[in-house]
């Protein structure tokens, strides 16, 4: 018999009002798995994770998390979960230790113990040295370290992560992946939306793309950008605004975005030589790996991140 | 109820925990203190400047029993009474709604398996604890003047308990309607309105009858019956009426504040 999924949704659905924001979607999530919701910001992936975390209700469809039903046993599976918010909600009145300190008091553990797992977790997020300071002063990638060692301190079976990185510059993800990476390691199952596809690409198993309150496509990173991609993409830009497009038929298919012309291509650099051969001159030209974002592309029409 | 405690399965642990959290914010600096300190002194001002001050023009005052006592005797209750209010709002209002609305804490709680109901709970208790400091410390200002006995200021306190507990959940109630902090303006005024017309500054039975019946429907004439019927010894079982009015609006504040909690955070 297979491992009971510690996510199980069926035609799952929320609405606000006359706003559908989750439009009837279907996922398992197995234990040990890093999940990823792939989406533009109004996909539906937070209100799809609200439900999840045991905090809004679905308006329809079947939900299970952790084998139990989230209307009637929110307390009890929330107990289990450890959330990270899309905005960080520290409190403002603590210090840095004492909004974990505090935190696990919710869950019912102990002074001694609320104290021993803030310990162990100001190491795993590198705060130590911040651990008397107030939460204000801290930089954006601390606050997000401090969120997700709260999320921890109950040491949940399903970890939720709602846009773990989003407003972080490029050294702070860094340093966040490498520690999401490592929960991974040690079996957590982590579920995470992003709309970085690099993010999607780094820690992501197995990944949904969401549109429109729906899930478009399913698989891991690599089965989605062979399915829906191809192996490198070309991307040229021109100066003089001229319409390429109808010039680059047949080299491989031809995406014309306001700004610069994809080619997917097989081959990147035959791809461009033949630009050459038919005797176009592009102001720049980059051949890279294709990546989620192509597939994103491929499936909706739009880019990720506007 | 308690019918309504059992059904949603309160967890003393976990209201315990909504209430640590504002112990452990008292340590964040000296500005809460400043605040905890002032509002104490306005009740005891009032006490001295019209208690005391005006009290000395008023001279003596007949109570419906036909015991006469000093003007200031009749008032101190009245404040004792809104200390008790003020110190259970101050907290249910601002503090509540800056949790609620502004730094999220409410959302990051309601994330754990704490239920709406016990953060509703934790924050009446912690309300509470602020309310008892200001009733104890202004009964002992009581009993320092002569205007009440070590035994009746005993008597009252458990009565000041109560009148927390009602203005503490109509304050949670009230703060999960504000839109925002202009909102707190009308509540300013109508704390205000009562502070003045509540048989606080002179009996009830004097004013015109409509007013008489309006002032009988708000709540800090029952608080100021109840308070002062106990800290000067005049019992009569309409001090029953005034407790079952400030229980039952306990109970509704309560309930009500939980259920918005549920409705405005957990969408």
């Amino acid at each position: 018999m297979p491992e009971q999924p510690l996510i199980h949704a069926r035609a799952l659905v929320k609405r606000f009002g006359d706003f559908t924001a989750v439009d009837g979607i279907d996922l398992d999530v197995a234990p040990g798995e890093a999940f990823g919701f792939l989406g533009p910001n109004g996909a539906g992936k937070s209100s799809t994770m609200r439900m999840i975390s045991c905090v809004s209700m679905p308006t329809s469809g079947e939900l299970r998390i952790l084998g139990m039903d989230p209307v009637r046993e929110g307390p009890k599976i929330r107990a289990r979960l450890g959330v990270c918010p899309q905005l960080d909600n520290l409190d403002p009145d603590l210090s840095v230790r004492e909004n974990l300190t505090t935190y696990a008091r919710y869950f019912g553990l102990s002074k001694a113990e609320s104290r021993r797992r803030a310990d162990e977790l100001l190491e795993f997020a590198q705060l130590q040295d911040k651990a008397g300071s107030q939460v204000e002063p801290l930089s954006g990638g601390m606050k997000r370290r401090l969120t997700i060692a709260r999320s921890l301190v109950n040491e949940p079976d399903l970890v939720l992560l709602d846009e773990p990185t989003t407003g972080l510059d490029p050294q702070a993800r860094h340093l966040l992946w490498e520690r999401l990476f490592r929960l991974k390691q040690r079996g957590t199952t982590l579920v995470l939306t992003t709309h970085y596809m690099d993010e999607a690409e780094q820690l992501c198993d197995r990944l949904v793309v969401m549109d429109g309150g729906r899930i478009v496509a399913e698989g891991s990173p690599r089965s989605l950008i062979q399915t829906y991609s191809t192996p490198e993409v070309v991307e040229l830009r021109f100066a003089d605004g001229v319409d390429y497009a109808g010039k680059l038929e047949g080299i491989g298919r031809v995406d014309p975005l306001p700004d610069r012309i994809l080619l997917y291509a097989d081959d990147g650099d035959a791809a461009v030589s033949e630009v050459h051969r038919r005797g176009l001159t592009p102001s720049s030209v980059l051949v890279r790996r294709s990546s989620l974002e192509d597939v994103f592309l491929q499936l909706t029409g739009r880019t990720l991140v506007d | 109820m308690i019918s309504t405690m059992v059904a949603a399965r309160v967890s003393p642990s976990r209201v315990g925990a909504v209430m640590n959290r504002n112990v452990g914010a008292l340590r964040s600096g000296p500005s809460y203190w400043l605040v905890l300190l002032s509002g104490f002194f306005e009740p005891v001002l009032y006490l001295l400047s019209i208690g005391i001050g005006v009290g000395a023009l008023v001279g003596d005052l007949t109570l419906p029993s036909g015991r006469v006592v000093e003007y200031a005797v009749f008032v101190a209750p009245a404040m004792l009474a809104v200390s008790a209010m003020s110190g259970a709002l101050s907290e249910t209002t601002f503090n509540f709604f800056f949790k609620m609305k502004y730094s999220k804490t409410f959302d990051a709680i309601l994330a754990t398996p704490v239920k709406p109901f016990e953060i509703a709970l934790g924050e009446l208790a912690w309300a509470m604890v602020r309310s008892s400091v200001y009733t104890i410390a202004f009964l002992m200002v009581m009993v320092a003047l002569g205007l009440t006995s070590p035994g009746w200021a005993l008597a009252a306190l458990p009565a000041t308990l109560l009148v927390g507990l009602a203005f503490g959940g109509v304050g949670m109630a009230i703060s999960t309607l504000m839109r925002g902090w202009q909102d707190f303006d009308m509540l300013t005024t109508g704390q205000f309105a009562l502070f003045l017309f509540s048989g606080t500054f002179s009996p009830v039975q004097d004013y015109p009858v409509a007013m008489e019946i309006v002032v009988w429907l708000t709540p800090l004439y029952h608080a100021v019956e109840l308070v002062r019927g106990l800290a000067i010894g005049e019992l009569s079982w309409g001090l029953l009426g005034n407790a079952a009015y400030l229980l039952v609006m306990m109970a509704l504040g309560l309930t009500f504040a939980a259920r918005r909690i549920q409705r405005t955070l957990c969408v």
